[in-house]
């Protein structure tokens, strides 16, 4: 991949600002429905993607055409496209010679893994849903790319991801396992079957409760939907430019008990190690004991905002912004060993439930949409199990709830209640970002409406 | 080597490999993107891919493989790894699959396209985007953005039945929104529709938009809107204009009668259905003023092709009848599993994608009144326009939509402005509201439908007319 991304620049010649791409992309998902694999599919993808600023105009373009012919056509596609466009105002020059601040994830076991193996585990997780209906993914993954540009910035990196995704189901009631890891041997289809089942057959008989405002305690799925709309939009350097999102830097916008980080190189962190600019990642704080810092930046809104890339560049996001993919919640310190409370509820929110006088215990969130960039007020529904919480202990399930809640609010200062001390790592639906979180006790949540009607 | 040989391989090669039955779609795509904000080019966007599919079925298994090299044999070892995959499946075996019959098609196809938009020079584009959206911020609007874009797909398509297909088709689209920002307030408006609007034609559509003709109202409604009233909190009679009607169409009808959703393929991701097949033919879906049509022949609407993914040739079928449930979106597999005799429904989103049951054109057919008569005979109701934000349940049956503006309607006239519309409902009990029905009906292109694990996008469009509805619960809040 060096090799062609070498060539591309050599092709585009001298005088120019260039920066060149190599990605190759495997991905293989196993996907199962009615407790049997319906589909099953792979893919390997080279794609070179080029970037020039030439007489101050700046145009980009793609391909997965990797022959002489192709990059050439590439070549003069991109440089007849930036010879008609309008100068580049706000073009930020390319990303200077910097170091990898390391090297990321890599597992060999699971960027090698076989259909077998991923069959396997889907094969254990219906096995240990005991008889109930399951759905779901095994995805193995693995990316690595090259990245250099005509300011002397070369770097190289890959990653590998294994991700389970997958519901049991009673009844109409829905218990969900969902995990991601850069490690095969981390993701056990029989653990997650066994999970997700148990909680499937603790929601059966759900009772409707009435909406309005109540206290919950939101397990990491849940959570992981948070710090998705803050990573698109809370702290997204374009929109915080233009002033369309709440990130206040310097402002106690969140609870103390908050330190939201980006960090594709810690331990749970996946991703290559570098930005479409071909910055290297780094460990960003978003926010430090409640205290915003700093929002996600490439070049451009970087320079634009006169601060630093923060490295969360992304392909297009001249029109998008910035984006962290790796984003974590950091847990709270451990006090003790976990707290079992019975099948219903995940051992790393089991300790905060104890204080919740009368709450919802609340597994998953699902469709949420931004009704307000600014105060990011967000409806959605709850999904794979909710259950009332009366005096620390679960005494009901619950049926689903619209709601309709400003994200940053339910995490204001105050409104923390409990951080739990475990995190789980969660992809999304795109295998293109993580969230690692724990669960969290919050002090209210607006459930808007009754999801069924 | 051309590319109906390299299809024809990989068939062949996944044959070889024990399935009983394979197909493969060789694509090439170019797109072309390029967005502008106040007046400037933000980012243009040019990319180019091309690569083969293969599906096998071995025993009751699927496997699908795809890579990007269209060499003879590249094609033989995707099929070859197609069959491979599709063994695997074994471990957890499901029900036998068999496909319903369509015939062994051949054939060749092209959407119409009058300029071919990659014809049309990059500074005649780049000048359309700038000149709006440096008109809408002159406007006031703080921020100003417009976008077009442009896909050009060919594909080759050949199965172990028989077919041999091509097609070509080229879709393009545009659109302008303003956005102002107030005190802790951010408002936008858009034309014709957020992220615009979109069809299987050529750069005739975009120009026909007269995108420069709109933009400096679209910056003076998103100012207006600052300081606009609240949407009341209620229950009230609401008229949807047909852009938010297409959305509506989309969410909770169009994904509501996919078959693979309502046979639980779909369970763990996006989700089930409210229908039961057991209903079909009888469930009171809506009033009599719903006719719901799958229509892949339209000229020029985004959901049009000759032929889907699987060769089932393009065919119109009704979806709802008269408010009842009569049809779904269905794959040669899943028909079979639900007992029906049609497919047609069935596409990927490129080469690397597995074919999936989608949405082709889902629209609503027009009615006899004209919005103006409608709002002439509200007596209290609000007229919302617009899409805003689109949330619904996994069994597509609770839904809250906001839309960008609203209007109040009193004594059968249009008043006052109004901020933050949103309205929430449930399925069946908000179409059987419907009452009135316009004929002024307009295919909206959705170019960013997602589906699937890989994620897919598709894009699907929606003939919709504006309607009103009553006793619908406005103003939501957080």
């Amino acid at each position: 991949m060096e090799d062609i991304a070498r060539r591309v620049l050599e092709m585009v010649g001298p005088g120019v600002e260039a920066e060149v791409f190599v990605g190759h992309t495997a991905l293989a998902l196993t996907r199962f429905a009615n407790s049997f694999i319906h589909q099953n599919v792979a893919e390997a993808t080279t794609s070179v993607r080029l970037r020039l600023h030439e007489g101050g105009r700046t145009a980009s373009g793609s391909t997965t055409i990797t022959t002489d012919e192709g990059l050439t056509g590439l070549v003069r596609r991109t440089r007849a496209a930036a010879r008609l466009l309008p100068p580049d105002q706000g073009w930020p020059g390319l990303a200077p010679p910097a170091p990898l601040a390391g090297e990321g994830n890599w597992d060999e076991a699971t960027a090698q893994a076989a259909p077998d193996t991923r069959a396997d585990r889907v094969r254990a997780f219906v096995d240990a849903a005991g008889g109930l209906e399951t759905a779901g993914y095994c995805r193995t993954m693995h990316a690595a790319g090259a990245f250099a540009n005509s300011a002397g910035q070369s770097v190289a990196g890959r990653t590998a991801e294994v991700a389970m995704d997958a519901i049991a189901r009673i009844d109409g009631a829905d218990g969900l396992a969902r995990l991601a890891s850069g490690r095969l041997s981390e993701v056990d289809g029989a653990v997650l079957g066994a999970r997700a089942a148990a909680k499937a057959r603790a929601s059966t008989g759900a009772v409707e409760l009435p909406p309005g405002r109540y206290e919950v305690v939101l397990e990491a799925p849940a959570v992981a939907d948070l710090l998705q709309n803050f990573a698109l939009y809370g702290f997204n350097g374009k929109s915080y430019n233009e002033r369309r999102a709440f990130a206040e830097p310097g402002a106690e916008q969140f609870d103390q008990r908050i330190t939201l980080v980006d960090d594709v190189l810690g331990a749970t962190g996946l991703g290559l190690p570098f930005d479409a600019d071909g910055t290297p990642k780094r460990r960003v704080a978003f926010v430090s004991s409640g205290v915003t810092e700093l929002v996600a930046h490439d070049r451009r809104t970087a320079a634009e905002a006169g601060a630093e890339s923060t490295g969360h560049a992304i392909p297009g996001g001249a029109a998008f912004g910035a984006m962290p993919a790796s984003m974590r919640l950091e847990p709270s310190p451990a006090t003790g060993a976990p707290v079992e409370l019975g099948a219903v509820v995940d051992p790393a929110a089991a300790p905060l439930l104890a204080s919740v006088e009368r709450g919802l215990l609340v597994t998953d969130l699902w469709y949420t949409r931004v009704l307000d960039p600014k105060s990011l007020v967000v409806t959605g529904l709850t999904r794979n199990g909710v259950w009332l919480i009366e005096d620390g202990e679960i005494t009901t399930p619950v049926r689903n709830f619209r709601f309709t809640q400003s994200y940053p609010q339910a995490l204001a200062p105050g409104a923390v209640l409990g951080v739990g001390a475990e995190v789980t790592t969660v992809p999304d639906g795109w295998g293109a970002a993580w969230r690692t979180a724990p669960a969290l006790h919050l002090g209210s949540w607006n459930f808007t409406g009754g999801a069924s009607g | 080597m051309t590319h109906f040989d390299a299809a024809t391989a990989a068939v062949q090669a996944a044959l070889d490999a024990g399935a009983r039955y394979a197909d493969a779609r060789v694509m090439h795509r170019r797109y072309e993107a390029m967005s502008a904000k106040n007046g400037d080019i933000e980012e243009l966007s040019q990319s180019e891919d091309a690569g083969i599919g293969v599906r096998a079925l071995v025993g009751s298994g699927w496997g699908f493989y795809a890579v990007p090299d269209l060499s003879d044999a590249a094609a033989r070892a995707a099929g070859g790894r197609a069959a491979k995959t599709a063994a695997a499946s074994a471990r957890v075996p499901g029900p036998v699959a068999d496909l319903t019959p369509v015939g062994a098609g051949t054939g060749s196809w092209a959407s119409a396209c009058e300029i071919d938009p990659f014809s049309v020079p990059l500074s005649e584009k780049g000048d359309l985007l700038a000149h709006a959206t440096k008109t809408m911020h002159e406007h006031g609007a703080d921020v100003a953005e417009g976008l077009y874009q442009i896909w050009d797909t060919e594909k080759w398509f050949v199965s172990s039945e028989g077919h041999r297909i091509d097609q070509h088709i080229r879709e393009c689209g545009a659109g302008i929104s303003s956005t102002a920002i107030g005190d802790g307030e951010v408002q936008r408006r858009s034309y014709p529709a957020y992220r615009g609007q979109y069809g299987t034609r050529g750069w005739e559509l975009v120009r026909e938009l007269d995108l420069a003709a709109h933009a400096a109202r679209t910056a003076d409604e998103a100012r207006a809107l600052l300081t606009a009233p609240l949407c009341p909190a209620g229950e009230t009679t609401l008229i949807l204009g047909g852009e938010q009607m297409a959305l509506q169409i989309h969410e909770s009808v169009g994904h509501a009668i996919e078959l693979d959703r309502i046979l639980g393929w779909e369970a763990a991701f996006a989700g089930t259905s409210w229908l039961d097949l057991d209903q079909l033919g009888s469930l009171h879906y809506g009033s009599e003023l719903m006719n719901i049509t799958i229509d892949p022949t339209i000229p020029g609407a985004l959901g049009s092709f000759g032929f889907d993914d699987e060769g089932t040739p393009a065919a119109r079928r009704d979806a709802v009848r008269e408010g009842r449930w009569v049809g779904v979106l269905a794959g040669r597999d899943s028909a079979t599993v639900a007992g029906l005799d049609y497919a047609g429904s069935v596409r990927a989103d490129g080469w690397s994608r597995l074919p999936m049951v989608r949405m082709t054109n889902v629209g609503l057919e027009p009615g006899p009144h004209t919005l103006a008569e409608m709002v002439a005979a509200t007596d209290d109701g609000i007229f919302m326009e617009t899409n805003r934000s689109w949330s619904i349940d996994d069994k597509r049956l609770n839904f809250q939509f906001g839309t960008e503006i609203a209007y109040e309607i009193k004594n059968g006239r249009q008043g006052r402005m109004l901020r933050n519309p949103t309205y929430t409902g449930i399925g069946p009990v908000f179409w059987r509201s419907m009452d009135m029905l316009s004929s002024e009906s307009v295919a909206w292109g959705t170019p960013n439908c997602g589906k699937g694990q890989p994620g897919q996008i598709g894009h699907t469009g929606h003939p919709a007319a504006p309607a009103r509805f009553q006793h619908v619960r406005v103003g939501v809040r957080g």
